[in-house]
């Protein structure tokens, strides 16, 4: 059994409560850190741990925190991100359901890293009964002396406020985030200022990530290399994975960084393998952001290495024949996916999610479904497929925030890997629009 | 929509919660309050009336454009009137790899509508959202605060029933 980190207890029945919780070890982070550590202590420990943040970026989260400014005189804020809205991605949802605990843990001892003494958990609005779980674990956690005034008598003022969302991807997007917990439209501000410097109401703000936040109880309780330990080079410690589409077990996994991806998805342990009686067409590795990879290069890089479920071996070969870790939602297509349709859905999606402020995003993503649209439905040219990629390249790189850069590379990579499969939907007008055939046009083609 | 301004005002229970919601933020920053608040409204009337926004403003001290302008840009909130029963289905793709198109054709066919429409009762309304969260566990719809997962025509149909009943 591989190591886990977050979820050793999730299947411990009533794990929710404060009470089994605490008799699983929990809370000893906060007793550890608050009483025996400074906060620059641990900053340290995060430093030291490698732990990257987990909601796609892969920035390295203790260097991050070492970046916040400090003025005198001026608050700090803590914003735990769990708006968790990229297709592919159900993680987060998971671990505050089943865990609640886990991430008041997690900012506590965070937030006493900063100094922040007011932090929040933005989720996203229509995860409302998951609020009312976290709401209720902090009234525990408040109730225990765990939360409050004067923590455990040793000075530390803490409270943590759950924020909802309204329904927008873009709120994810951390300056949009935090405009949406102003009370504001969800549009991402122009960087610099960067949030850790000019963050939430102007004062110096950290934005990170629901499991990032979850790593820090084990951290502080074993210690920031005995996590860098776990792990391949620097994509130390574990990663939940959120496992849909066409496997025997959809579900969320937690992995030691560096399994391979034939054993993610084909051991009993994890994916399963493929659905009885079908077979791997393609991959998202990490949320409908990343590029798609077609078969020949899931298992295996573009040099015939193991790839592994590791930051760098999912992006080996660059956008040519690599993908990314990303939020690490893994969504698995079988021989039935229409790679055409697949492209126009998720074309929609970033049409539909643009907060409209640049406009190579906002024409730019509402275009592109738009010629994806006429593709799938037969009413396609092959002159289509060569504008879509002329314009996911007149997005990327031209926006404000990296929504176009998210909305341009599926379609890039799609046309790339996929192309003889446009252009059947070119030359098969008919089949591709087969009523009923939804997910399944390309079947004739394999 | 008939009700006139000053008629609209929060349940006695609800103006408390609105209060304490207020009270979380800093000094001067009472407008984060918004989004929680219009959730606390829906959560009342079912939508969200201009009416009901210019209520949240005064509640908040803040122009009734700030509340417009949030109102409309998130697609939680339903600016519209909707029906008892409002059923908001993820069309993102894993969710239609697992079957989604059909079971979402066929509620829309069950009920007689088109997604954005209500049943000529007033009893449900079909709207189309984006993933939802739970990819692994879709085809999927939320009713209010309750997921339904791993959906099919025949859990469809036990919905639909239970919830005409
Ligand atoms: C369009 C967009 C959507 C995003 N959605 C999320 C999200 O739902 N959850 C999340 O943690 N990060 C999301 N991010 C990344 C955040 O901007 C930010 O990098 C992250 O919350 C930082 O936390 P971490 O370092 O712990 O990962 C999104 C970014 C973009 C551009
Ligand atoms: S890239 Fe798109 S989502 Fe991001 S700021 Fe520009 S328009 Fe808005
Ligand atoms: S795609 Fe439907 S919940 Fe994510």
């Amino acid at each position: 059994m591989a190591k886990k980190i977050l979820t050793e207890y999730i299947n411990v029945p009533g794990i929710d409560t404060f009470e089994v919780y605490r008799k699983h070890g929990g809370y000893t982070a906060v007793e550890k850190a608050l009483k025996t550590m400074t906060p620059e202590e641990v900053v340290e420990e995060a430093k030291k741990s490698g732990v990257r943040g987990r909601g796609g970026a892969g920035f390295p989260m203790g260097m991050k925190w070492s970046f916040l400014a400090k003025p005198e005189g001026v608050p700090r804020y803590l914003v735990c991100n769990a708006d968790e809205s990229e297709p592919g991605t159900f993680k987060d949802h998971h671990l505050m359901k089943e865990l609640p605990h886990l991430l008041i843990e997690g900012m506590i001892v965070s937030s006493f890293a900063l100094g922040a003494h007011k932090s929040f958990i933005y989720v996203r609005g229509e995860l409302m009964y998951v609020i009312r779980i976290l709401e209720k674990a902090i009234e525990e956690a408040k109730e225990k002396g765990f939360l409050g005034k004067n923590i455990l008598g040793t000075g530390y003022d803490l409270e943590l406020v759950v924020q909802p969302g309204g329904g927008a991807y873009i709120c994810g997007e951390e300056t949009a985030l935090l405009e949406s917990l102003e009370g504001k439209r969800g549009n991402p501000r122009n960087k610099p200022p960067f949030p850790a410097i000019k963050g939430l109401y102007q004062s110096p703000t950290v934005v990170n990530n629901v499991e990032s936040i979850s790593n820090m109880p084990w951290i502080i309780n074993n210690g920031g290399d005995a996590y860098a330990a776990i792990g391949v080079g620097r994509s130390t410690g574990t990663k939940l994975i959120s496992a849909s589409g066409h496997i025997r077990k959809p579900g969320v996994y937690e992995i030691e960084l560096g399994v391979s991806v034939d054993e993610f998805l084909n051991s009993d342990e994890y994916c399963g393998g493929v659905r009885d009686g079908h077979y791997l067409k393609a991959l998202v590795a990490g949320g409908s952001s990343v590029p798609i990879l077609p078969a020949h290069l899931i298992t295996k890089t573009a040099n015939g290495e193991d790839r592994l479920m590791t930051y760098e071996s999912l992006s080996d070969g660059g956008f040519a024949t690599g993908s990314m870790l990303g939020s690490g939602g893994f969504i698995v297509f079988d021989e039935t996916a229409c790679i055409v349709r697949n492209t126009w859905n998720f074309s929609r999606f970033y049409h539909h999610e643009s907060c409209g402020q640049c406009s190579p995003c906002r024409e730019g993503t509402g275009w592109m479904e738009k010629v994806l649209h006429r593709l799938e439905h037969g009413h396609g040219s092959m002159h289509d497929i060569d504008l879509l990629v002329d314009i996911s390249k007149k997005i990327e790189g031209n926006t404000i925030c990296p929504l176009g850069d998210a909305a341009a590379w599926p379609v890039a990579s799609a046309i790339r890997h996929f192309r003889e499969e446009f252009e059947w939907h070119v030359t098969h007008p008919h089949e591709a629009t087969q009523p009923g055939a939804v997910y399944m046009g390309s079947a004739a083609l394999v | 929509m008939t009700e006139a301004p000053n008629t609209v005002a929060f349940t006695p229970d609800r103006l408390a919660k609105s209060k304490e919601i207020i009270a979380r933020y800093p000094e001067g920053r009472q407008k984060s309050a918004l989004l929680p608040l219009l959730h606390l409204a829906q959560e009342q009337w079912g939508w969200v009336s201009p009416e009901v926004m210019d209520y949240v403003a005064e509640l908040l001290s803040i122009l009734p454009i700030e509340v417009y302008e949030v109102a409309t840009f998130y697609t939680m909130f339903h600016l519209d009137p909707v029906g008892k029963h409002v059923i908001e289905y993820c069309r993102t793709g894993p969710c239609c790899l697992m079957g989604g198109e059909d079971v979402y054709g066929y509620l829309r066919e069950k009920l007689g509508v088109e997604a954005g429409q209500t049943t000529a009762d007033g009893k449900f309304t079909v709207k189309e959202v984006e993933c939802l969260a739970a990819c692994g566990w879709g085809p999927v719809f939320q009713i209010r605060e309750k997921y339904y997962m791993n959906l099919t025509r025949e859990r469809v149909d036990e919905i639909i029933d239970e919830l005409s009943k």
